[in-house]
């Protein structure tokens, strides 16, 4: 077994996660499938959105995952690029967007 | 670049790659058998249908060495079709109904009877595809009149253009491949091949540039067709999706790479019980440079004959044996099942 928390190969026994609790687990992939399939976004929007907040949660499975489901929905290596510069926009953004509140404060005790 | 056979690396041997598709992998892995799966939906053995498709590989020569070729083609391949050879292959021709004779390679147009088996085929009244590679017209002023030429006897024109980028096209074909593709294709469709209301056919192939499977063809040529006419000016009338078979130069790519276990785990669990039943073996017929007898071109590059219970030799054709034979199968075969299913002409679902 992998000497890390993270092992690649866990990825694959995401589907048995049920073991332990297989109503909820049921429930969740079910929801799981209808989230992914071609609405109002189609497949591949959706993939490309999911492989942006796969970077923002930071989790090495999601984007392991969707990097190849982004592929296989026909992106191309710029969109794929540009879908996390967007992620990553946003949570600068939202790190800036506090310095505000800094500001605020700082004009409410300083002369 | 040059060709396994070339660089006598051990996957030029046939058998050894069967071995590989057949034997655990490093990481200890044993796929299941292609034939029990076909088992399991009471596909197997697995039968033809009806024989719709004379598919002839005139040759292995190419002007290109495209990373993923199941042919294992390039400029050092010199195994070519006779004119011989081609003759017992119309000879063949005359005695059925097929409809449809789909020329490959290589570059086909590298043989130099290939015209005249044109011209031949185009006499007994059956539909020509020729699998263009594109970068062949403008490769030496000699092919400068391909499209004319193709024009004249109305052949449907099967390109492949692994995408609308050059980044991603050069990397799988070679440098400098999509800038000749766009010019070759300007050149089609100066002719009249694509556009609107013509009856000359230009389809383009996509197939994926890595260890992942095709994205839907219905997206996929929506997406080529606006790139390529907003880009470049460029029609076409279909777009074929293709999964990579893990044969020749893709499996040498799989495998260094690390990506064969991946590949082939993806290939397994994406088997498709309609797209079994659809492949393109079923109606098929493919004919090797020495006039061998397959049930498709991915079993010709693995030297997997049709089974002896018909004659081997398009000399002794005979399609009543054929039509009473088995397909051969093997491990190669998930590509053709996986998803939305691949053949020469594109998804089978």
């Amino acid at each position: 077994m992998s000497n890390t928390y993270y092992n690649p190969e866990d990825l694959k026994k995401f589907g048995k996660i049920g073991e332990f609790s297989p109503n909820l687990a049921e429930k969740f992939f079910s929801y799981y499938g209808e989230v992914f399939a071609e609405g109002e976004l189609t497949a591949r929007e959706k993939s490309l959105i999911a492989l942006a907040v796969a970077h923002t949660v930071q989790c090495p499975y999601c984007i392991d995952a969707y990097t190849v489901d982004s592929l296989e929905k026909g992106s191309t290596e710029g969109q794929m690029m540009e879908a996390i510069h967007v992620a990553a926009a946003i949570r600068g953004g939202a790190s800036l967007v506090h310095g505000v509140q800094m500001m605020n404060k700082v004009k409410e005790i300083v002369m | 670049m040059q060709s396994l056979k070339r660089k006598n690396h051990e996957l030029a041997d046939t058998l050894i790659q069967l071995e590989v598709l057949n034997k655990a992998t490093q990481q200890g892995i044993q796929f299941p058998a292609f034939t029990q799966k076909l088992r399991d939906i009471n596909l197997f053995p697995l039968k033809p249908t009806q024989l719709e498709i004379f598919q002839v590989n005139v040759g292995k020569m190419c002007n290109q060495v495209c990373k993923h070729c199941h042919v294992d083609a390039g400029p050092d391949r010199k195994e070519i079709m006779t004119r011989a050879t081609m003759q017992q292959c119309l000879d063949a021709l005359a005695l059925t109904n097929v409809k449809t004779v789909d020329l490959t390679g290589g570059a086909p147009e590298m043989n130099p009877d290939f015209r005249w088996f044109v011209e031949e085929i185009s006499k007994l009244g059956r539909e020509i595809i020729v699998r263009c590679n594109l970068t062949i017209i403008v490769a030496n002023k000699k092919y400068y009149d391909l499209p004319e030429f193709f024009k004249a006897h109305k052949v449907h024109v099967i390109s492949s253009l692994p995408y609308f980028s050059a980044a991603r096209t050069n990397a799988q074909r070679g440098d400098g491949v999509f800038e000749d593709s766009v010019k070759a294709l300007k050149m089609l469709n100066a002719v009249g091949y694509g556009q609107e209301g013509s009856d000359l056919v230009l389809d383009l192939v996509y197939n994926p540039s890595g260890a992942f499977l095709p994205a839907s063809q219905g997206g996929l040529e929506k997406e080529f067709k606006q790139k390529l006419k907003q880009g470049f000016g460029i029609d076409f009338n279909n777009l074929f999706a293709i999964t990579n078979l893990p044969i020749s130069r893709f499996l040498d790519y799989l495998l260094e790479s690390k990506n064969y276990d991946g590949y082939m785990e993806k290939l397994v669990n994406a088997f498709n019980p309609v797209a079994a039943t659809n492949v393109m073996c079923r109606n098929t017929i493919s004919v090797s440079w020495d006039g061998f007898m397959y049930d498709c071109d991915f079993n010709q590059m693995l030297d997997l004959k049709v089974a002896k219970i018909a004659p081997q030799h398009i000399s002794e054709f005979n399609e009543a044996a054929l039509n009473n034979r088995s397909i051969v199968l093997n491990q190669h075969c998930y590509g053709c099942t996986a998803g939305a299913g691949s053949s020469c002409g594109g998804t089978t679902t």
